[in-house]
């Protein structure tokens, strides 16, 4: 997942001595040609998709302007297209399946790069990465059919009583809500946190370690004090790479959280997100809805463009600091 | 000049080359540049057919990147610059039809480089490449060349194993009957026993001997008694300057110039 | 310490098998042989299967690897053998905000631009998914490709071969086994992919005809089995979810012994 710096290119001649034609003789130029046409190709698709997404949604980028993010309305009938409350149901759960993601996955990393024995690490590292292919609507069918079932009975009632002071825990529960979304998310992108943070722990160089041992540190406290603090920003890379991977999850989401807009400091209130919120009313969608649906899809994009952007400046900025030493 | 005086006891070797009658490969004021470095000064040097002439010098003295002029493999690293003129028997190779020249030039490399294929299909390679398919030709074509390379009765039993089964000097012996099967008139070997123990090296220095009597040998070597073990002409290169060339033995035994002295006797490396 | 991190990994660890075994107690039991042969049953009827949906996915990513495979594989060729550094940031860059695109957004952009004029449908669907695909071709063939070491290149150069059969002949088959398993594991990521399908692929309980008419596929199927009121249907979603995951599993599997058999080191 996480790539190397760049590797000396391939060799390509410079033909400054050749003709044209003699290259093109020896196919060379066709060659090169077909492949350029293919790379070029990619960068007309993405430039088609954004721009797609730019012009469907002017109508409502037109209309509202920067309200349409603020705005918790959504009325087909009288054409009132908020945002918010899906805004609040990504980032909310998001957030949180990070807030349960990020001790299990950045220890589950810590276990697999310095503490397991490396047979054990590569083995337990593959069923991680098996779990990180497992599709989203089977996640959903385990979150409807499974996890609903179990936090309605055995954890959400302790968790009412338990935690009743905070708002977080309040009122009726359903079984669908954004804190089901959330665990379940949670799950989904807890192999990424694992497998990117192990790499970047992995690259922590060695002198640093021994050098740690060497004056007597534990192993954990070689691990702890040394080793994590280096590879922190990469840590920080992968969870923003989670982060941005929940942020467009739509299958699970959509399965669990209720499909409710609303906007309550309750986690067990049932919610919506941007991208269940698309998947659900797109089948009909014309003319306005269908703008407004798409600008829902440009935020989604946006936020999921600067999340990912700062985490691969983070896991760069990592293994740059483990190569110049 | 009369090629006897050169070779006669007490001749000092000269700075500028053998006759230009039998020249197989002659370079003409060559200047090469890495960039704005400059690699290579003026090299004036004629190369001779059937024979093996070796190229010695201390690291980064410019005698592989004048070897890779040679079969202008030095146009596949960018931002260099060539000036001057080379010429395959009286021809200049620049103009040439780049992988046209490399047939009749061909390479090894210093660290052998066979292919991720069977030891049959690397020697084939050259020929498949240029257009031979009929498998009967192409068998005798690979046979001869791994007895050529002195390679033949060690594998002739396993053509269809992966060249990576074979030892290090299997390898680069491969790499010989690589080069050697599509005919080449001139064979180039950039220091190819320097990542060998002796024996393999002794194996491969016993080749050239007998590799003459097909092509032309042009040898870069850091170690100069191999120089003085194959070669019947050296050049010595230092900083990118042809300092001295001629008959191997007048180089060794009576060099005119005080660095190539300096360099033949160690007291620099 | 050393315990609680181990905990962290066997719960990690565990979920997996969790799922496998759940959806195996409730799907996978009970999988027949009808499941693979019929049509989804009239409802109040059992002994319904997914064969539809089972071949309209098949036909779906049969559609999306041509366009991802070639797109995606011979673009990573462009990068790793041919590219200045300056267009070859500009397409690096294009290529990670495509990989970022959420799924749901390619099924939007394929929805105005391909099922406004078509309809939905396996064209559409296969469209969307051979988007979703070209990312991870790109980066995997540059990434094995680069990986083939210089020397390789020279020694076939030097043999006269030209720039591009040497590419074709040497260069690709020294990467094959890595480009062969990343394109394996891109193909089951995709498979698992429902958001774009519900927008572009749409629903079916037939047999599939041509290339924009409504098909049914698995992951949609599974889904709308799912949010159903009906216990069979439930039941239809658990076993089409036990199969979908095997498969998916399967494939992630035999992609990872494809690449760490064979990788020819030289000594």
């Amino acid at each position: 997942m996480v790539s190397s710096a760049t590797v000396a290119s391939g060799i390509r001649p410079q033909g400054r001595m050749l003709s044209y034609l003699s290259r093109l003789k020896t196919g060379d130029e066709i060659a090169r040609l077909i492949a350029l046409t293919a790379a070029s190709a990619i960068v007309a698709i993405t430039l088609l998709l954004v721009w797609n997404l730019w012009t469907v949604s002017a109508p409502t980028r037109a209309k509202f302007g920067w309200s349409f993010l603020l705005a918790r309305i959504w009325d087909t009938n009288t054409d009132q297209y908020g945002a918010l409350p899906y805004i609040y149901g990504t980032t909310l759960t998001s957030l949180l399946a990070l807030v349960i993601a990020i001790p299990l996955g950045v220890g589950a990393a810590i276990f697999l790069a310095e503490l397991a024995p490396p047979r054990i690490s590569d083995a337990f590292t593959f069923l991680i990465e098996l779990l990180a292919a497992v599709p989203s609507v089977v996640f959903g069918l385990i979150g409807i059919f499974m996890l609903v079932p179990i936090l309605e009975s055995s954890v959400v009632p302790p968790l009412k009583k338990s935690l009743s002071f905070l708002p977080f825990f309040t009122g009726p529960f359903y079984g669908v809500s954004i804190f089901t979304a959330s665990i379940v998310l949670s799950l989904m992108i807890v192999p990424f946190i694992i497998s990117v943070s192990r790499e970047v722990l992995l690259a922590v160089p060695r002198d640093l370690r021994e050098a740690a041992l060497a004056v007597g540190a534990t192993k954990w406290e070689s691990t702890w004090q040394v080793v994590v603090p280096f590879a922190r920003s990469g840590i920080f890379g992968s969870i923003f790479l989670a982060l941005a991977r929940a942020l467009g999850e739509t299958m699970a989401v959509t399965m669990v959280i209720g499909n409710t807009p609303n906007i309550k400091a309750t986690l067990l209130a049932p919610g919506y997100s941007i991208a269940a919120k698309i998947a659900n009313e797109f089948g009909e969608a014309r003319g306005m809805v269908l703008s407004a649906l798409v600008e829902l899809g440009l935020v989604l994009f946006a936020l999921t463009i600067v999340i990912n952007g700062a985490a691969r400046l983070l896991i760069l900025m990592t293994t740059a600091k483990g190569t110049q030493q | 000049m009369n090629p006897s005086e050169l070779t006669a006891p007490g001749a000092r070797g000269s700075a500028t080359g053998v006759p230009a009658q039998t020249a197989k490969l002659r370079s003409e004021n060559l200047n090469f540049y890495y960039g704005s470095f400059q690699a290579l000064h003026n090299i004036d040097l004629s190369v001779n057919e059937k024979k093996v002439t070796a190229f010695i010098g201390p690291s980064g003295c410019g005698k592989s990147t004048f070897l890779r002029t040679l079969n202008r493999m030095n146009e596949t690293v960018r931002k260099t610059r060539l000036e001057g003129n080379i010429l395959l028997d009286g021809e200049s190779t620049l103009p040439m039809e780049v992988s046209q020249l490399r047939r009749r030039v061909g390479m090894v490399f210093q660290k052998s480089n066979p292919f991720p294929k069977s030891i049959f299909d690397n020697v084939a390679y050259g020929l498949r490449v240029n257009g031979m398919t009929r498998k009967a030709r192409l068998r005798e074509a690979v046979e001869k060349s791994l007895r050529r390379a002195a390679l033949w009765d060690e594998v002739k039993d396993k053509l269809q194993n992966s060249a990576y089964d074979l030892s290090g000097g299997q390898q680069q012996r491969l790499c010989i009957a690589r080069a050697l099967a599509v005919d080449p008139e001139v064979l180039l070997l950039d220091e190819p026993c320097s990542a060998l123990d002796p024996i393999a090296t002794a194996k491969i220095e016993e080749l050239l001997f007998h590799l003459k009597e097909y092509c032309t040998i042009v040898i870069v070597t850091h170690n100069m008694q191999q120089a003085a073990r194959v070669a019947d002409y050296t050049g010595f290169f230092l900083l990118g300057k042809l300092i001295e060339f001629g008959d191997t033995k007048v180089i060794f035994r009576n060099p005119s110039k005080k660095e190539t002295e300096d360099y033949i006797t160690g007291r620099f490396g | 310490m050393l315990f609680l991190t181990g905990v962290c990994t066997l719960i990690a660890v565990s979920v997996l098998f969790f799922i496998l075994g759940y959806l195996f107690q409730k799907g996978g039991r009970s999988l027949s042989w009808h499941f693979f042969t019929n049509l989804p049953a009239p409802t109040g009827e059992t002994g319904g299967g997914m064969a539809n949906a089972i071949l309209g996915s098949g036909q779906v990513l049969a559609l999306a690897t041509c366009i991802g495979v070639p797109i995606g594989f011979t673009a990573g060729v462009y990068l790793a053998e041919y590219s200045g550094a300056a267009f070859a940031s500009i397409v690096r860059f294009m290529t990670d905000l495509l990989n970022g695109v959420p799924s749901i957004v390619v099924g939007v952009v394929t929805y105005t631009l391909v099922v406004l004029k078509t309809g939905t449908g396996p064209l559409a669907g296969g469209i969307a998914l051979g988007i979703m695909m070209i990312p991870i071709a790109v980066r995997s063939t540059e990434e094995f490709l680069r990986a083939v070491p210089n020397s390789l290149r020279e020694g076939a150069m030097a043999l006269g071969a030209s720039h591009w059969k040497t590419i074709v002949t040497v260069v690709i088959p020294a990467a094959i086994r890595g480009i062969l398993s990343g394109m394996m594991l891109n193909l089951a990521r995709v498979a698992g992919e429902t958001a774009p399908l519900l927008l572009t692929a749409g629903l079916s309980m037939y047999w599939n005809h041509g290339w924009s008419q409504p098909v049914a596929t698995l992951p949609v199927m599974i889904y709308t089995d799912a949010i159903g009121p009906q216990q069979d249907l439930h039941q239809q979603a658990w076993a089409a979810g036990f199969v979908l995951l095997c498969l998916v599993l399967l494939v992630n599997v035999l992609a990872r012994t494809v690449i760490s058999r064979g990788i020819h080191k030289p000594r």
